[in-house]
């Protein structure tokens, strides 16, 4: 029987927009947690920290909760979009984000912390403000570091199972990912279909790890 | 011209003691020279000038400009304070050429005072040429030597036309021919700018050789300023005296003083010696009595020791470049060029003559 190959490109492009907000997000928060000093940092810190270590199931519960039709947000959204957030690919993603973009910001924020600040002193000296020295110094100096957690998050989103089935379900040709996928392959006794899934899935991973690996700083300059 | 008075003072910390800084001074023209031992506070004292850490209490004014002042609340960012700061490992952005380094450098300066594109492309040009970078420019930090990497760093700091160059020990970690090349730069930097420079060392010899006018700190607290001959020549107390690498400091008694023939006497363990007169002192005090170990002579011992002669034995010989320093009994060293000391050198009596006015009472 052919292979329905739908799950795979749904989870690459889930991850790809999952990743891409990420790193949007995850590059603010890792700056505020590396430069600003305010109260309740260490707070934040542990609460973007939270979704590392918290069981997917509880993760796709709260956001359920949150994002759901009853929800203020979850109206909200169907208000501008015209139509509900849960159930859909893109639920998928937002499940996705929330899996992956803690890394990214624990990454990111080592990333940026590990810049030798005289550099960042002497740009301070020079007269940059500081969104020019995080744009020409501090980000560019951290750019490999940062882009392999990249890498690593995008990996991440990949392989989401229990927030995605939670949030979008699994509904075929639509919310389907290739964890879910797999899943219900098995389930359903599909021996062939799971197989396929998951040697492809792995051989992307594959593919991936060894790009993250390429991408970390093994020299630093000097 | 900078005139502060700061305060700041640090907690104790796990992983360090509580300090605290209290110095109140002027710089001048020309170099002027932050001395003093490790962990003095020469290195904060220019970050609070500089801005990069904001003092507790006092004022510092640039020129006309007040840049802190603690009453008032009034702490200037770093980049509007108009000083040129060069850091101990030059902080030259290692992902940009020397002349994006110079660029960066001359852009953020110009969307200060607004300058035009051209100009700062005509500007950097010149500091290019000015420091003999024009090899070099199109190369990153790393593919360039030390001193290159030094002249970049002093003209990526003179490029916004500072009203004082900041150095933090500059010379630290240079061997010897780095150490004369950066000296040269910045008599340069001093003549065809005419910046007042304020230079960080724990270095003596970079001391005297730069210094218009010296401060030495100590623990956080200033402890004297003048010029560097003068301060060699008279420092205000035995700490400074070692700073300034003096090592005879004998403990000693005066048991005359004669201002009208303007001499002295005093007693050390076991000899006696003529001095100059002690302005201030009164017969009976114990005093710090310091030499400068070059303005001994020593010899051979050859028969009774004269006026101001002193019997001893040779102990270390430790070789120097311009001679050797030799270690004799009773803590006195002596340094003598190494041509004088060769013929002599077996011999283990010696006789050392203190000349009355190299005699110093602290």
């Amino acid at each position: 029987m052919a292979i329905d190959w739908f799950p795979l490109w749904l989870s690459l492009r889930v991850a790809a927009l999952a990743t891409a907000a990420g790193l949007i997000l995850g590059l603010w928060l890792a700056y505020l947690l590396a430069n600003r000093e305010f109260r309740g940092k260490e707070l934040l810190d542990a609460a973007v920290t939270l979704p590392l270590v918290l069981p997917p199931t509880v993760l796709g519960y709260y956001l359920l909760v949150l994002l759901g039709r009853a929800s203020p947000l979850g109206k909200l959204y169907e208000a501008v979009f015209g139509g509900p957030l849960v159930f859909t690919w893109q639920a998928a993603v937002v499940a996705a984000l929330v899996h992956s973009a803690p890394l990214l910001v624990k990454s990111a924020r080592a990333a940026l912390e590990s810049v030798d600040p005289s550099y960042e002193k002497a740009a301070r000296n020079l007269g940059a403000g500081e969104w020019r020295i995080f744009w020409r110094i501090t980000l560019p100096l951290a750019r490999r570091s940062i882009l392999a957690a990249t890498v690593l998050a995008f990996a991440r989103s990949l392989g989401d199972f229990g927030v995605t089935i939670m949030l979008a379900g699994n509904i075929p040709g639509r919310t389907q990912t290739v964890a879910v996928a797999i899943y219900d392959a098995v389930e359903g006794g599909n021996g062939t279909v799971a197989a396929a899934l998951a040697v492809a899935i792995s051989a992307v991973a594959l593919v991936i790890l060894y790009l993250a690996n390429r991408l970390s700083p093994k020299q630093v300059a000097e | 011209m900078i005139r502060a008075r700061i305060r700041k003072s640090f907690p104790a910390r796990a992983e360090s003691a509580a300090f605290s800084l209290d110095v109140d001074f002027s710089t001048s023209l020309g170099v002027t020279v932050l001395f003093g031992p490790s962990g003095a506070g020469k290195t904060l004292t220019l970050d609070i000038v500089a801005g990069f850490v904001r003092a507790d209490e006092g004022r510092v004014m640039l020129d006309e400009e007040i840049l802190f002042d603690g009453a008032t609340q009034v702490h200037l960012a770093p980049h509007a304070r108009h000083c040129g700061y060069v850091f101990q490992n030059y902080a030259l952005f290692p992902h940009m050429t020397m002349r994006e380094n110079l660029n960066f450098a001359a852009t953020c300066a110009g969307s200060r005072t607004r300058k035009l594109r051209l100009e700062r492309h005509r500007k950097v040009n010149e500091m290019i040429e000015r420091f003999r970078l024009e090899d070099v420019a199109g190369r990153r930090p790393n593919e360039v030597s030390g001193g290159q990497k030094q002249r970049c760093s002093i003209a990526r700091a003179l490029i916004g036309e500072p009203k004082v160059l900041l150095l933090d020990e500059p010379a630290r970690g240079l061997d010897a021919p780095l150490r004369a090349e950066l000296y040269a730069v910045l008599r340069q930097v001093r003549a065809e700018f005419g910046t007042p420079i304020v230079l960080v060392t724990h270095d003596l010899e970079e001391c005297l050789e730069l210094g218009d006018e010296m401060l030495v700190l100590r623990e956080g607290k200033l402890v004297q300023s003048g010029q560097p001959v003068r301060v060699l020549d008279q420092p205000a107390n035995v700490d400074v005296a070692r700073l300034m690498g003096i090592f005879n400091i004998l403990e000693a008694q005066i048991t005359a003083l004669d201002p009208a023939n303007k001499t002295s006497r005093v007693r050390v363990s076991d000899f006696e010696l003529n001095g100059p007169y002690f302005p201030g002192k009164l017969r009976g005090d114990r005093i710090w009595l310091c030499v400068r170990p070059e303005l001994l002579t020593a010899r051979p011992r050859d028969g009774k020791p004269g006026s101001n002669q002193v019997p001893v034995q040779l102990g270390r010989i430790i070789d120097k470049p311009g001679g050797v320093r030799l270690e004799f009994s009773g803590g006195i060293f002596v340094d003598m060029p190494r041509a004088e000391f060769e013929p002599g050198r077996h011999n283990k009596e010696w006789i050392v003559q203190f000349p009355p006015d190299a005699l110093r009472a602290l």
